[in-house]
């Protein structure tokens, strides 16, 4: 266990989860499981530890193992360092017809990464995602908490670039 | 002349449509009142929304009316509505829209939904990545607490409402009912055996109504107008309109509100036709999980259920997948049955094995390494899928699958006979 994460549930990463907490019936801490793993996630450079998976268990009153099964169960959540900016791509049917497949290479070679890696300086990562239900902007991407739509060459490097 | 935007998006075209003096200012919230003023009595409104003739936008198209007569009202305990902004089947964006450009209309008609059933509290189940969508319906929410239209003894009539959100994490399984409850509850998404139905045994083991975020964001206008209004925009078995999606090989892609029934090929045209010069090869209707049509009968079919139905697919969620005549069709499929092998949720055998096999037969294909009895083993293993599952993933997987090998089977042939595709020059 490392240090840095020891008491993770504390201060502002607390009062979020509370502010879950609240949405659910009083006798339902569970359900603040997706939400309390997405909170520490964030304020743990992007991805989670059984450390902190263990803490979330323990501040909701759930069994470890239900945790662990939440936060490999859905996709969004991540086991390994992912880049400051973890570019997710859409690998789905709609994107792919319009080129975000070729786009994704074009990607991959111009970061030096391959999906699933995470460039040398840690700044950015891609992970393939499916179907961010914004097909109509095909192809795009999700970096962060925003869409990028009819992404091409020119206009995915720009946003890229202009990336601090 | 094609009708546009006359329900869910008929505020689009104004700035801040978004905004709760928008829609008050059109007339939001006036069905509302009349329904916590005892005006419109929950009998009268399910009455009305089976005469609107509308059904299930989610997919299934199951009737509104009818499912919401499943709740017993006066029943003591809990009870909650449950909305679904899942949406996760590729090539569906609707839902996005509606919550982008008329949050309010969904906030309406998830309280009228709820006051029907007699339930207090509501759940609006959104797609975790759909940040800013939630941030707008969230805003929305406030809004509509702070104008007195949520919260406790709503505008003095004793009744108390409330909505939250659950946020999904990315997992196209939890758009299926059961699997979303599941989700909310704080488990992974896996579907439940039914029955027992949500309608008895739901949230929490609560009686509760799931609709998608397109029929409830539906229901202020169809009680406003009156469901004869609704049910006679469409056609017979489709009323009202429709949100359609339209991605893929277009100049223009994006959604359409239009009348059911209208032509596809009025559709086709207002998403700007077919990209680059090109011709219409292949149309997915309904959403990945429904069957490919080739380009005829497409042309010649109705956006309405029966008519799609008679063309050999499903209307599901609206969601037409368009493809040029340059379009590898065994690579389109390889990559949608990616899409559902990724997103099984592992609990039936069938589809937890058989989705896997069939991306693998198809990824092999693609690579040129295909073999004679690989087209007969994909329709067998999709035989083996398809009513063997718990839930509809299962026979989604299969079923643009199997459709795309019987229109066109000889590129599969190509493939498995010359190592490569009917459009590759060799
Ligand atoms: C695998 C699967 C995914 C589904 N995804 C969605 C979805 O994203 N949104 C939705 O509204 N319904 C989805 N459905 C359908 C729901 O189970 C349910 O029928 C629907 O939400 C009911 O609402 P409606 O009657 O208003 O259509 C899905 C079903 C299955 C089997
Ligand atoms: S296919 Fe890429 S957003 Fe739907």
């Amino acid at each position: 266990m490392s240090s840095s994460t020891e008491n993770f549930i504390q201060g502002e990463v607390k009062e979020r989860i509370d502010r879950w907490i609240a949405e659910y019936p009083e006798d339902q801490r569970q359900s603040a499981c997706m939400p309390a793993l997405r909170i520490v996630q964030e304020c743990h450079d992007g991805y989670l530890t059984t450390d902190l998976m263990d803490q979330v268990a323990e501040y909701l009153g759930m069994a470890p193992i239900a945790v662990y099964e939440v936060a490999t169960f859905y996709g969004n959540y991540n086991h390994q360092p992912v880049g400051k900016y973890q570019i997710n791509w859409c690998n789905s049917i709609s994107c792919y017809l319009r080129g975000g497949e070729e786009l994704r290479e074009k990607l991959e070679e111009k970061l030096g990464v391959k999906t699933g890696e995470v460039s040398a300086d840690g700044k950015f990562s891609i992970k393939k995602v499916e179907c961010l239900g914004a097909c109509g902007g095909a192809p795009i991407c999700k970096i962060g908490k925003d869409y990028h739509e009819n992404l091409t060459e020119e206009s995915l490097f720009k946003l890229l670039d202009e990336l601090e | 002349m094609v009708y546009q935007n006359e329900n869910c998006f008929r505020l689009n075209h104004l700035e801040n449509s978004w905004d709760i003096e928008t829609y008050v200012a059109n007339g939001g919230y006036e069905v509302w009142k009349k329904v916590v003023s005892g005006e419109l009595e929950p009998a009268d409104i399910i009455e009305e929304v089976k005469e609107s003739n509308i059904r299930g936008r989610g997919g299934a198209g199951f009737p509104t009316g009818l499912k919401w007569s499943f709740m017993n009202r006066e029943a003591p305990g809990q009870k909650y509505i449950v909305c679904n902004s899942d949406e996760g089947e590729p090539g569906t964006f609707k839902d996005r829209d509606i919550h982008r450009y008329n949050p309010h209309a969904l906030v309406e008609g998830m309280a009228i939904a709820g006051y029907v059933i007699g339930a207090s509290q509501g759940y609006n189940y959104i797609r975790g990545e759909f940040w800013e969508p939630y941030q707008v319906f969230k805003n929305a929410i406030n809004q509509a607490r702070e104008a007195g239209f949520l919260g406790k003894d709503i505008l003095g009539s004793g009744w108390d409402f409330d909505l939250h959100v659950h946020l999904g994490a990315g997992a196209y399984i939890c758009g299926e009912e059961t699997a979303l409850i599941e989700s909310i509850e704080g488990k992974k998404g896996q579907p439940r055996f039914k029955p027992p139905f949500p309608a008895s045994y739901g949230l929490y083991g609560k009686p509760t109504t799931i609709n998608n975020t397109e029929t409830l964001a539906s229901i202020p206008m169809i009680l406003a107008k009156g469901g004869k209004w609704f049910n006679d925009l469409g056609v017979k078995n489709a009323g009202g309109t429709k949100l359609y999606s339209v991605s893929g090989h277009v100049n223009n892609p994006g959604n359409f509100e239009v009348r059911m029934g209208t032509p596809f090929k009025d559709l086709l045209e207002l998403a700007g036709g077919i990209w680059k010069g090109r011709q219409l090869k292949a149309v997915i209707p309904g959403g990945a999980s429904t069957a490919v049509l080739p380009a005829e009968k497409a042309l010649e079919m109705n956006m309405d259920y029966d008519s799609i139905a008679k063309a050999g697919s499903f209307l599901g969620a609206g969601s037409v997948i368009i493809m040029d005549d340059q379009t590898d069709m065994v690579k389109a499929m390889k990559n949608l049955s990616h899409f559902y092998w990724d997103e099984s949720c592992g609990q039936c055998t069938p589809c937890r094995e058989g989705t896997g096999w069939l991306y693998r037969m198809l990824t092999r294909i693609v690579d040129g390494k295909g073999r004679p009895e690989d087209i007969a083993a994909l329709k067998d293993v999709s035989g083996k899928i398809m009513g063997n599952v718990i839930c509809g993933l299962g026979d989604a997987a299969t079923i643009a699958l199997t459709s795309a090998v019987e229109h066109f089977e000889h590129e599969f042939v190509h493939y498995i006979e010359h190592g490569c595709s009917i459009y590759d020059r060799t």
